[in-house]
């Protein structure tokens, strides 16, 4: 294995996990967390501004090393996740776009039919669009002609930390796409993005179970380890299972034999 | 005259992007103008003048996942 970075648009990632900016207590701990867990990319969030409260700038608190994924988080409709990117990269944000568009306010599900039309008009502009979606197999498909640069299906839905849910159609994404698969939303602990990566997940996107945790900065490293030896795992390509035993060891050739 | 800021009507004197932004105290850094739709980057701040019934949006980026 001499070469096994993940490239996204033009850049080359030797980390496979992606973490977030939202829910942390103090955004101190976001260069700690980036430091521990050796994330290269992070996700960021436009909004209006309170007018009459003074807010720190969090981009100052992330390493210029570290590629910025806006999303867009907040938009209903295509046209709103477009403006949002549009946005976003003429603040200097870069190319790199996160679709999220959601109209379901319940449950948080991504609007497949709305994200694809977003990309479809992103890819054509440039972005490097990364679409946040439920796992689809046909919609992946159309995701990548249209230009997609990545795939990330829900594992469970946002901030749930109930893990792969969706596991058997995350695998067929795997499976059959031709762009990077990266599982986003609902990875709650670091042995579920280690199971996420040895099933071939490209890379995982974590962020609430990170940010939320006691110790952020220890829980990025232990997702980082996890990520790693999932990846690892997959590469070695795993064992296969068996419904009844196999010794490990000689059965014969002792004592009384 | 009155103009909307993020979504509400505000009535000011006659200034510039510029000065509206000084004139409510705000942090530069982070701040991302949007006027009737077109971002207006910061060095041209001075030289919008802002009209009546103009949309305006300030916007910041924040931790998101």
């Amino acid at each position: 294995m001499t070469d096994d970075a993940l490239r996204i648009g033009t850049m080359r990632f030797t980390n496979r996990l992606f973490t977030g900016t939202g829910k942390f207590a103090a955004n101190a701990q976001i260069p700690k967390m980036l430091a521990a867990s050796g994330s290269q990319m992070i996700t960021v969030a436009l909004r209006r501004i309170d007018t009459t409260a003074q807010s720190e700038n969090i981009l100052d608190y992330i390493p210029k090393e570290v590629t910025l994924l806006p999303n867009t988080s907040g938009a209903r409709t295509a046209e709103q996740a477009v403006r949002i990117a549009r946005i976003a990269r003429e603040a200097g944000c870069g190319d790199f776009i996160k679709i999220e568009v959601i109209t379901d306010m319940k449950y948080l599900m991504p609007d497949n039919w709305e994200t694809l039309k977003a990309t479809e008009i992103l890819a054509k502009e440039g972005f490097v669009v990364l679409p946040y979606v439920l796992p689809d197999l046909p919609l992946a498909k159309r995701l990548e002609n249209a230009g997609a640069a990545a795939v990330m299906p829900l594992g469970a839905p946002i901030g749930t930390n109930r893990g792969l849910e969706t596991k058997p159609l995350i695998e067929l994404l795997i499976e059959n796409c031709t762009v990077p698969v990266v599982v986003d939303a609902g990875i709650g602990r670091p042995s579920q993005a280690a199971a996420a990566m040895e099933m071939g997940a490209d890379a995982v996107l974590v962020n609430t179970a990170i940010a939320t945790a006691a110790d952020p900065e220890a829980m990025g490293r232990a997702f980082d380890l996890a990520v790693k030896a999932g990846r690892t795992a997959y590469l070695a390509e795993l064992a296969e299972a068996s419904g009844i035993a196999r010794a490990s060891s000689p059965l014969t050739g002792f004592l009384d034999d | 005259m009155d103009i909307i800021v993020n979504g509400v009507t505000e009535t000011v004197s006659p200034c510039t992007i510029a000065e509206l932004v000084r004139c409510k105290g705000l942090a530069t850094g982070a701040l991302v103008v949007e006027l009737n739709q077109q971002i207006i980057k910061q060095e041209q701040w001075p030289a919008h003048q802002l009209k009546p019934g103009d949309r305006l949006e300030l916007l910041s980026f924040v931790g998101g996942g």
